[in-house]
């Protein structure tokens, strides 16, 4: 897919769908990856939003932050929802009885993505309705008060899987959702981070072009719940990509390409240190867990490689193409 | 966890459900965060592995509530809570568990429906999902606090007759009460009775054991997954052996027999408590109950929950003024108090009225119509704006000094 990404002048101009002025905490990722999201939005847009922290913080009576047509759904069923309004605005322009263009966006938090939406997602990936789904991964269940969620990553202390004497806080590590997403066999899957702007909003072209559904995991930082100064935001979404713990991917066609390597790439403890929900990790036995959780991270990266070098179209194929 | 008795502590509602589970024998815990219940699941999170339970975060509400069937059945006294939109998403099987006779306690903090509603507002609305949320005819046991402590003691109630009718048992209760800090003074677990579900008394492997061959009792004895029984569970129409049937008569005879081992138990599950004046208690004052219908222009105000509260303010308020009220409060919601409400009726008879006050259009006053049957007027006073009733305007309500 070829591809000119909008200039930062361009993007500055670009309607805002979700205006300033919401109630999201300050240092939250989630109003910032969706509004660099948003930018590349090639028409106008219609979003579905799940339960969670944006829908709250963005809707508050009497006022709304959406400049755009918005569905509060429930918890589990966003993507179902945007099935049935994609769906229906389908037929109807078949139909030639509506005129007005539209992209869909559907939105959820990891707890509404990764845990309780899962089913509703794979539907929607399945049946291949052409929505963009966006995931803003914060990590836990910020909206109720930071409990863990499947995208908790190891280590974590969370509400439901405190850090004390007995228990190091997250044992499992994150699902890996972009993985199961792009195992639909959907036209484009990715993972992205506010941090990186100029690749963020690539991919979030690419997905709104995707003649199918589309599926973006973006990391978003939570103060609250990471424990950490409200200033770091941008700088933490930095470490985690070039820690590689939240590597930038995408899936385009089946096709694995890393899109940003860092030149050195830093230890998983300059991620790590920074954040309060680490910090029994660095008391006694619990130090072994990091560098399981660098061996972890090491790994995946190695498993990033290796996909990419198997998925990469053969050499002549690529010239032609 | 030891405790010393007899030393207040300051508890949240939802601390003392968590700790009331614990002391019921709770050992296991599958929940999903919800606004205004998180705080129960984060409390077992970390009160639970040091009795040697089990916390487990599910992926969403239903799987919470299968997998509270799954510890059950593997012997282990089992519990879930939620809010509003978990409760509805639990509902498919909490059936299940009603049918395959599966003890389990279902704590719902009520919150402002419906759907997402207002999340950190009270409410009073599922007083009827409680009874009839899941399909079908089935037995459930309902009960429902009005403070800090009868929430530790209900969920303990709950827990107990879940286990010996072999029956889901939900705690109803509201963000109010959950929410709320009181002074309690719990008991020590000595002096609390905990009952245990019935257990075979066919050694494992016997070949006359049959799952569902009801006791005396109408329950059956229940054996653990593990101990060598054969043990098949359905949600299907079962014949005694657990497996599927066909066939109409041994359909009812189950559904039937699923009721009436709870409807035997009916006078000891269906709690009360009476304030008139000075008195509160679980019973009438006596005498009082004998020479009923006396004052006309008595009202017999029924409410429950959080609003109780409010109700018995306004009450003893009102009485110090010498004006006539009494205060029926319903402890157990489902099977319903109709016994109590027909001595209400009674004590309104002759000019007297009940007024029902509750968090929502009018769930239980309908219930108050049904069980005193036309012996006095009904009327019914409610909000569903998230607000809590107030005493001040129960009693104008019953004064009658209510704008219109």
């Amino acid at each position: 897919m070829s591809l000119k990404v909008k200039s930062l002048k361009e993007l500055a101009a670009a309607p805002q769908w979700l205006t300033p002025g919401h109630r999201m905490c300050a240092g939250c990722g989630a109003p910032i990856a969706m509004r660099q999201l948003l930018a590349a939005a090639p028409r106008r847009v219609v979003v579905g939003c799940a339960t969670g922290c944006l829908e709250v913080a963005t809707t508050i009576y009497p006022y709304t932050a959406w400049r755009c047509s918005f569905i509060h759904s429930a918890f589990e069923n966003t993507a179902a929802t945007m099935s049935g309004v994609e769906a229906a605005y389908r037929s109807l322009r078949r139909q030639a009885r509506v005129e007005a263009d539209f992209v869909f966006v559907a939105v959820g938090g990891d707890g509404g993505t990764y845990d309780i939406g899962l089913q509703s997602l794979s539907g929607m990936l399945e049946r291949g309705h052409r929505v963009v789904y966006v995931c803003y991964d914060n990590g836990a269940y910020m909206n109720t008060g930071v409990q863990r969620s499947s995208a908790t990553p190891k280590g974590a202390a969370t509400t439901t899987c405190p850090a004390g004497e007995a228990s190091p806080g997250k044992r499992q590590p994150r699902k890996d959702l972009l993985a199961v997403a792009s195992a639909h066999g959907i036209p484009y899957a990715a993972q992205a981070a506010p941090s990186h702007w100029r690749d963020l909003v690539r991919k979030a072209e690419k997905a709104f072009r995707a003649e199918g559904p589309a599926f973006l995991n973006i990391l978003a930082p939570c103060p609250r719940g990471w424990r950490y100064d409200t200033a770091q935001t941008i700088e933490l979404t930095r470490l985690a990509v070039e820690t590689c713990f939240w590597p930038l991917v995408e899936v385009e066609e089946g096709r694995w390409s890393i899109t940003f390597r860092p030149k050195k790439k830093k230890p998983l403890l300059d991620f790590l240190k920074p954040q309060g929900r680490f910090r029994h990790l660095f008391e006694g036995q619990n130090l072994k867990m990091i560098e399981e959780m660098q061996r972890e991270v090491d790994e995946n990266w190695r498993r990033l490689e290796a996909l990419e070098r198997l998925t990469a179209p053969a050499e002549g194929l690529r010239r032609s193409s | 966890m030891p405790r010393r008795a007899d030393r207040p502590a300051l508890l949240q509602g939802n601390e003392a459900c968590a700790r009331g589970a614990v002391t019921a024998g709770v050992r296991f815990f599958a929940g999903y965060p919800i606004t205004p219940s998180s705080e129960i699941a984060e409390i077992l999170a970390r009160l639970l592995p040091q009795v040697g339970g089990k916390f487990i975060q599910m992926e969403d509400e239903i799987a919470s509530m299968a997998a509270v069937i799954g510890a059950s059945l593997a012997g282990r006294k089992a519990m879930t809570a939620t809010s509003g939109p978990g409760f509805s998403l639990k509902q498919e099987n909490i059936g299940y568990a009603a049918m395959a006779e599966v003890p389990c306690v279902i704590v719902n903090v009520q919150r402002a429906g419906p759907s997402t509603g207002l999340p950190t507002s009270p409410a009073q609305g599922d007083v009827m999902q409680a009874r009839w949320g899941t399909h079908g005819d089935h037995p459930v046991v309902v009960m429902c606090p009005s403070s800090v402590k009868e929430t530790y003691d209900l969920v303990i109630e709950c827990v107990n007759w879940s286990e010996v009718l072999r029956v889901p048992a939900v705690l109803l209760m509201d963000e109010v009460v959950a929410h709320m800090r009181e002074n309690v003074i719990l008991p020590r677990d000595d002096d609390v009775v905990i009952w245990d579900r019935p257990a075979p008394d066919l050694p494992p492997g016997h070949p006359d054991f049959l799952a569902y061959r009801p006791g005396p009792d109408d329950v059956p004895p229940m054996a653990r997954f593990g101990d060598g029984y054969r043990y098949h569970v359905t949600g299907l129409h079962h014949d005694e052996r657990g497996y599927p049937l066909h066939q109409g008569s041994k359909a009812e005879e189950l559904v039937r027999r699923l009721h009436r081992k709870v409807e035997r138990r009916r006078r000891e599950l269906t709690k009360v408590e009476w304030t008139v004046g000075e008195h509160s208690g679980p019973a009438l004052p006596e005498g009082l109950a004998e020479g009923r219908g006396r004052g006309a222009g008595r009202t017999v105000v029924v409410a429950y929950g959080a609003v109780a509260r409010s109700a018995e303010e306004a009450c003893r308020g009102l009485a110090a003024e010498g004006r006539d009220v009494a205060l029926l409060r319903l402890v157990t919601l489902w099977p319903f108090p109709d016994e109590a409400c027909r001595l209400a009726a009674g004590l309104a008879a002759g000019g007297g009225e009940i007024l029902v006050v509750e968090m929502n259009l009018g769930q239980v006053a309908r219930e108050v119509e049904r069980a005193v049957g036309g012996r006095c007027p009904v009327r019914h006073y409610g909000r569903v704006d998230g607000e809590l009733i107030t005493p001040a305007e129960i009693a104008a309500e019953i004064t009658g000094q209510r704008g219109s």
